[in-house]
């Protein structure tokens, strides 16, 4: 099949990305990642209410592909199968926006189309409280707190989260997440 | 009982539990990708140091980041100091937030709603 997760980002423009990765995601590539990021973000003396902003949701983007990326359908050209996504973020007028791409088992979009749903419909508040109920009540596993990843990114944001699925095979699709980190 | 010392690191804080003086300290960032692997002898420390606790446990948390899977693991230290207090010991919390840092004051404001411990906001001005 010639599709690569790069189409899910076609309508942006990623020469002008001013962090783009696509490959594996493993410790060594989040601290890669990090450290750039954090070095345009002081190099160009960026607002650091917005600078913390940033890093905080570039952190917990990172962490959702590493924790939660599904493996990628067989054929697909990946150096392995697992932890395999893209991330970019691009300065906007307004701030900065960054986005993921991975994979998900179709049996899964509908569960996060539910959880994105529910946080984007929900106010400032009741966001605060739903992870509030999360962080006090639900048990850690390996992957971390079920949807609180998103949640926080929700909130430190403050803004609605873009997303869509695509349709890859009859057991995946591909999925595109945009958050848009922006102070008043 | 010994303190427990663990050096910081880019992606996780420093730790620095003093039992004989009753000065707890967690500063820097926690965004490892495994926080309960890195948390779990802090909370094994304190398990022990709940059976013998100082009159009074000073606690300073200064972070400058940290990621959702540590807040849950901060959560827990918070609970084990909470049943220190619940049994008739003295227990303050300073939660450090840099100046204008709401986020991070937030967050502070969630763990002191969560736990019925003495919470006290601090605000850094550089």
């Amino acid at each position: 099949m010639n599709f690569d997760l790069e189409k899910l980002v076609s309508d942006l423009d990623i020469r002008d990305a001013i962090l783009y990765f696509k490959g594996n995601i493993d410790s060594e590539v989040i601290n890669k990642v990090l450290d750039s990021a954090e070095g345009r973000l002081l190099s160009s003396h960026e607002n650091p209410k917005l600078r913390k902003k940033v890093y905080n949701v570039l952190v917990e983007s990172l962490q959702n592909l590493y924790h939660h990326a599904d493996h990628v359908p067989s054929g697909y050209r990946a150096a392995k199968p697992d932890r395999f996504g893209l991330i970019m973020m691009e300065k906007t007028h307004k701030g900065y926006r960054i986005t993921t791409c991975n994979f998900v088992t179709t049996t899964r979009v509908r569960e996060l189309e539910q959880k994105l749903t529910k946080i984007n419909t929900s106010t400032s508040e009741e966001i605060k409280e739903l992870y509030k109920e999360i962080l006090n009540h639900q048990e850690i596993t390996e992957k971390g707190l079920g949807g609180l990843g998103l949640i926080d990114i929700s909130r430190k944001t403050g803004n609605r989260l873009e997303y869509k699925f695509v349709k890859y095979d009859n057991l995946h699709a591909a999925f595109r997440l945009s958050a848009m980190v922006t102070v008043e | 009982m010994e303190p427990i010392i663990i050096e910081g690191t880019p992606k996780t804080p420093t730790i620095k539990f003093d039992s004989r003086e009753g000065i707890f300290e967690i500063k820097g960032r926690s965004i490892p990708e495994n926080s309960v692997e890195f948390y779990k002898p802090l909370n094994e420390w304190l398990d022990a140091y709940m059976q013998v606790p100082l009159d009074k446990t000073v606690v300073n948390i200064k972070l400058e980041y940290f990621n959702t899977s540590s807040s849950k693991c901060i959560l827990d230290v918070f609970k084990r100091l909470e049943a220190i207090h619940r049994s008739k010991h003295d227990v303050e919390i300073n939660w450090f937030y840099e100046e204008d840092d709401e986020d991070m004051l937030e967050a502070g404001e969630d763990y002191d709603s969560i736990i019925k411990v003495p919470f006290k906001m601090i605000e850094i001005v550089e």
